[in-house]
């Protein structure tokens, strides 16, 4: 489904990624791991267009998007949920996750689908609120919800655990299982907590100085791997 | 009594005509923190937009319909006004976002073109454009007290335009579009929002306004090739008072300068109440920087 071929991508003069090469299949849920700095987010901004690539490709159902702009990606279906939850302060809730229909992918144009907000049933209540107003929490909420909104078919989540509480960290993880019990959205999650892709996760990349240092299944994912790349 | 009501009503109609002018700008400088130096040329365009439809009807239309041409000369005035901005962010002004002082100057030059371009194909001298007849004369109310009809048609035309305009930002899905682009580029575009199309349309809608702004000061004297500059720094002084960004805040800035520019002048003398405002305006900005209605919110960086 999503393919990243040889990938090289930097900011400026300095180059965070090379020779990354990774796939994702349709209805999987994948996992980033690495150390910080290590170049998850910059992978993440490679893919979604956001950071032009400097070398290699990223194709997306078989088609080359390398050259594509953010916008053509998410019209084609994949989602993002940035680190730091991105959601536009001075607009309503309700209007953030409006927002989530601009790429034209929902069945009925302007009616935010059901699924996308009923994992959500907080997010109602607030809608009349400023996004700016909302806790961390509540904002990675919103930018779930925001993103499910355009119904993709893929769902790039950076971070989304990243400084919040524990309990909403359970809302997150349960919201990722019914993600992939519905079967229709793969997962490409960059994430800290060992824990928590070990729960969730179907196959585990692990970046190390701007390479895949090591790719495998859960069963491959043991205690030397762990030590050898994970472990600060 | 009498004097109290015409002053305050003065006061009224110099801010109608300060936010009209600055209305355009506080979107283009504003929301998309351009500083458009071309802003007051935009509202010379307007200006003689309207003079061209008054010559049309004179020339085209029976004249039973001249009056009518000042009518069609608002939407005129805005559609000219609103290509010119189209064709300026698409040729220059997209060039220069993030880069202040580049496009200060750049849109400087632009002004100035504009203006040498107006004085080719209508002549250096001022023109005058005859307003309609049902705008002669005024309304009066208690025995003596006299309100033009023009000045209520100004006042009438802004608060229309305000109100289309906070329907179109806050009501429409295209503005919402726009606020969402202004306000976060990078997760706008990974939505799926065509930001390169928001940029240029909302510059458009700027520059429209200008236009409108520029039909409505032809009520109010002749019109000339440099119209726009005495009007420049009286807009981008309402922008910033009133607080960079925020719409209502353009409205404050405007009655306050207007309202306080009036009093002033009735006090002491023209230029003497101006040397005031002025002086009031560089004491306020010393003490709140960010003009009178600042955006706050925790989480706007």
């Amino acid at each position: 489904m999503l393919a990243v071929q040889q990938l090289e991508a930097g900011y400026g003069e300095s180059v965070i990624l090379r020779n990354v090469t990774l796939a994702v299949k349709p209805g999987q849920v994948v996992c980033l791991m690495g150390r910080n700095g290590v170049g998850k987010t910059t992978l993440m901004k490679s893919i979604m267009g956001v950071l032009k690539a400097r070398r290699g490709s990223v194709s997306y159902k078989g088609t080359d998007l390398t050259r594509r702009a953010p916008g053509e990606r998410a019209k084609r279906g994949i989602g993002y949920v940035p680190q730091g939850r991105e959601i536009f302060p001075q607009l309503t809730v309700f209007e953030n996750v409006l927002l989530g229909l601009e790429s034209g992918r929902g069945q009925k144009k302007r009616v935010i689908p059901e699924s996308a907000i009923a994992k959500f049933p907080v997010l109602p209540t607030m809608y009349h609120r400023r996004g700016g107003d909302l806790s961390g929490g509540q904002q990675q909420q919103l930018a779930f919800a925001r993103a499910l909104a355009s119904m993709p078919d893929m769902l790039l989540l950076d971070e989304p655990c990243e400084g919040i509480q524990p309990s909403i960290v359970e809302d997150i993880r349960d919201v990722i299982r019914s993600i992939k019990a519905d079967g229709q959205t793969a997962i490409l999650l960059a994430e800290q907590s060992l824990e928590f892709v070990k729960s969730v996760g179907d196959y585990f990349y692990i970046l190390d100085k701007g390479q895949i240092a090591w790719e495998g299944g859960l069963e491959a994912l043991d205690d030397d791997v762990i030590r050898q790349y994970l472990t600060v | 009594m009498d004097v109290l009501i015409l002053q305050l009503f003065n006061g009224i109609s110099v801010s109608s005509i300060l936010l009209l002018i600055a209305l355009g700008l506080a979107i283009t400088f504003g929301l998309m923190k351009v500083i458009n130096m071309a802003h007051g040329e935009l509202i010379m365009i307007g200006a003689y937009a309207a003079y061209m439809m008054q010559n049309l009807f004179q020339s085209y239309m029976p004249e039973s319909a001249f009056n009518w041409y000042f009518v069609v000369a608002i939407p005129f005035s805005f559609a000219i006004a609103f290509v010119i901005g189209l064709l300026l962010e698409t040729v220059l002004i997209r060039f220069l976002y993030g880069r202040p002082l580049d496009s200060l100057l750049a849109t400087w030059g632009v002004g100035l073109m504009l203006q040498q371009l107006a004085r080719t194909i209508f002549g250096a001298p001022n023109v005058g454009v005859t307003s309609p007849t049902w705008l002669d004369g005024g309304m009066t109310i208690l025995g003596d007290v006299v309100l033009p009809y023009k000045r209520l048609f100004i006042i009438a035309l802004v608060a229309v335009v305000l109100a289309a305009m906070y329907l179109y930002i806050n009501r429409s899905h295209a503005g919402r579009r726009m606020r969402a682009v202004m306000q976060n580029r990078e997760m706008a575009a990974c939505l799926g929002i065509s930001t390169r199309r928001v940029d240029a349309v909302t510059f458009a809608i700027g520059s429209g306004i200008a236009g409108i702004a520029g039909c409505a000061l032809t009520l109010i004297g002749p019109i000339g090739p440099s119209l726009g500059t005495y009007y420049i720094v009286d807009a981008f002084m309402v922008v910033v008072l009133g607080g960079v960004g925020k719409l209502v805040g353009t409205v404050f800035g405007a009655l306050g300068i207007g309202l306080s520019n009036t009093l002033f002048e009735y006090w002491t003398t023209a230029s003497l109440g101006k040397v005031l405002v002025f002086l009031c305006i560089v004491a306020f900005l010393q003490w709140k920087p960010s003009g009178l209605i600042a955006m706050r919110t925790r989480s706007l960086d």
